[in-house]
């Protein structure tokens, strides 16, 4: 198997990103119309290293107040306690839900922060025209698009906990502001994802030497 | 001018020509190992079907309650409209929204489109704004997360379970279904196929359209 393939942009030809219909733009156009389900269509996504990295920049800033500040909050007859994405892991390990404890681990903080450090990785090695592994490079950007949504876990899970605990005289849970940073997280860098093209990273090995003149 | 010989990888935009598949195989890209596009072994038929099933169980998942606690004969449900309330009451209406938008109204509109979409399809029609439509349903499966939602609900049971009972409603039982029913509808949903179809009849039938004109 070779690095270097005939691509469509190589040859004038575009890809419907929805219908996946191939179609050839206008000459020296950058954009034009799907002819089937009339989609805009590009060569390449556009500006999308620039579009990546504005949300790349703004999901590692909320990462901070996302883990620092409190995710739940609550209130019960022995006091107010304040729970972090980090105690809450912390607390299902000590009670001995390992199992869990390494679930919400693993959605909440590793995941996160993983895409964060990929897609990073993946940009960089774009802007830096790299050749190596595009294959692993590719495979790496398929696995940030699909742990993408698993973050909301703890979205879903606060959601659920602040509307089932609420008995007023006893214990009432309440999100804390951390929901709404690591929410945003959590958005953010499934459009950050969506913003990269994956193209790019093939672009930088070449296109092999046409074997004949596919002009016209 | 387009060709629906061709197709370009999604990924990394090799030019590939397409071949016909077995029901139930897919095709990858020869440079990134990417799906190319799949033949379903499902008909309209299944996916209409499907789509349908999906969307009454989305109506009983959110009218009846997915989870409740009880402490000392105090009881509280959880609703997605519920817990939708209770955040914004919290002063978190951003991840009001944000629970409302994956798990209500994203795959409302997603099986309300498909349905518009597929219904006339079955009997030989195109529906009016399909391009349109089309994209809102591609863009919107990124956005499915029942799944995530389901591990959200037994994170939460397990979490609760010391405080007080937990009884499982009708709604869990309804997304527990709409996660079985989403999943087979999007396996025999093919988007590659679902444009062949709008291509025959547009072939066949009235050839002012300006689409049908370009693909002969």
């Amino acid at each position: 198997m070779t690095s270097a393939a005939v691509t469509a942009a190589g040859r004038g030809l575009c890809s419907c990103h929805a219908c996946g219909l191939v179609s050839r733009l206008p000459s020296r156009a950058h954009e034009g119309h799907c002819p089937r389900c009339d989609a805009v269509i590009h060569f390449r996504k556009p500006n999308s290293i620039a579009r990546t990295w504005a949300l790349l920049i703004a999901a590692i800033i909320l990462y901070i107040p996302a883990n620092v500040l409190p995710i739940t909050i609550t209130r019960s007859l022995f006091g107010v306690q304040s729970d972090t994405i980090m105690s809450g892991v912390a607390y299902f390990w000590a009670s001995g839900s390992y199992d869990l404890a390494i679930i919400i681990f693993t959605a909440s903080i590793f995941v996160p922060l993983a895409k964060l450090l990929a897609l990073s990785f993946l940009t960089v090695s774009v802007q830096l025209r790299s050749r190596w592994e595009p294959l692993q490079r590719a495979k790496l950007y398929r696995m940030v698009e699909f742990i993408g949504k698993w973050s909301m876990l703890d979205i879903f899970v606060v959601a659920l906990l602040a509307t089932l605990v609420d008995f007023s005289s006893l214990a009432a849970i309440a999100a804390g502001p951390a929901a709404i940073a690591f929410g945003a997280v959590v958005v953010i860098t499934m459009f950050a994802a969506m913003a990269f093209d994956p193209r790019l990273l093939w672009d930088a090995v070449g296109e092999e030497e046409p074997k004949v003149n596919a002009h016209g | 001018m387009s060709s629906p010989r061709l197709i370009a990888c999604h990924e990394c935009d090799a030019l590939q020509r397409r071949v016909s598949l077995d029901p139930g195989r897919r095709a990858r890209c020869v440079r990134c190992g990417a799906v190319l596009y799949r033949r379903s072994k499902g008909t309209l038929d299944d996916t209409f079907a499907w789509t349908l099933a999906a969307a009454v169980l989305l109506i009983v998942a959110n009218a009846f309650p997915v989870v409740s606690l009880e402490i000392q004969g105090q009881q509280t449900d959880a609703t997605l409209f519920g817990a939708a309330r209770a955040l914004h009451g919290q002063g978190m209406t951003a991840v009001a929204a944000l629970v409302l938008a994956t798990l209500v109204i994203a795959p409302a509109l997603e099986l309300g489109a498909l349905l518009y979409l597929i219904a006339p399809l079955r009997s030989g029609r195109v529906a009016a704004g399909f391009g349109v439509l089309f994209r809102l349903v591609h863009t919107l499966r990124s956005w499915q997360m029942f799944e995530v939602f389901m591990l959200g609900i037994f994170v939460s049971v397990v979490k609760l379970s010391h405080l007080a009972s937990v009884v499982p409603g009708l709604g869990l039982w309804a997304f527990f279904g709409l996660m079985f029913a989403s999943v087979a509808a999007a396996a025999s949903y093919n988007e590659q196929e679902i444009w062949d179809h709008v291509e025959g009849i547009r072939r066949g039938g009235s050839l002012d359209n300006a689409t049908a004109g370009a693909m002969q």
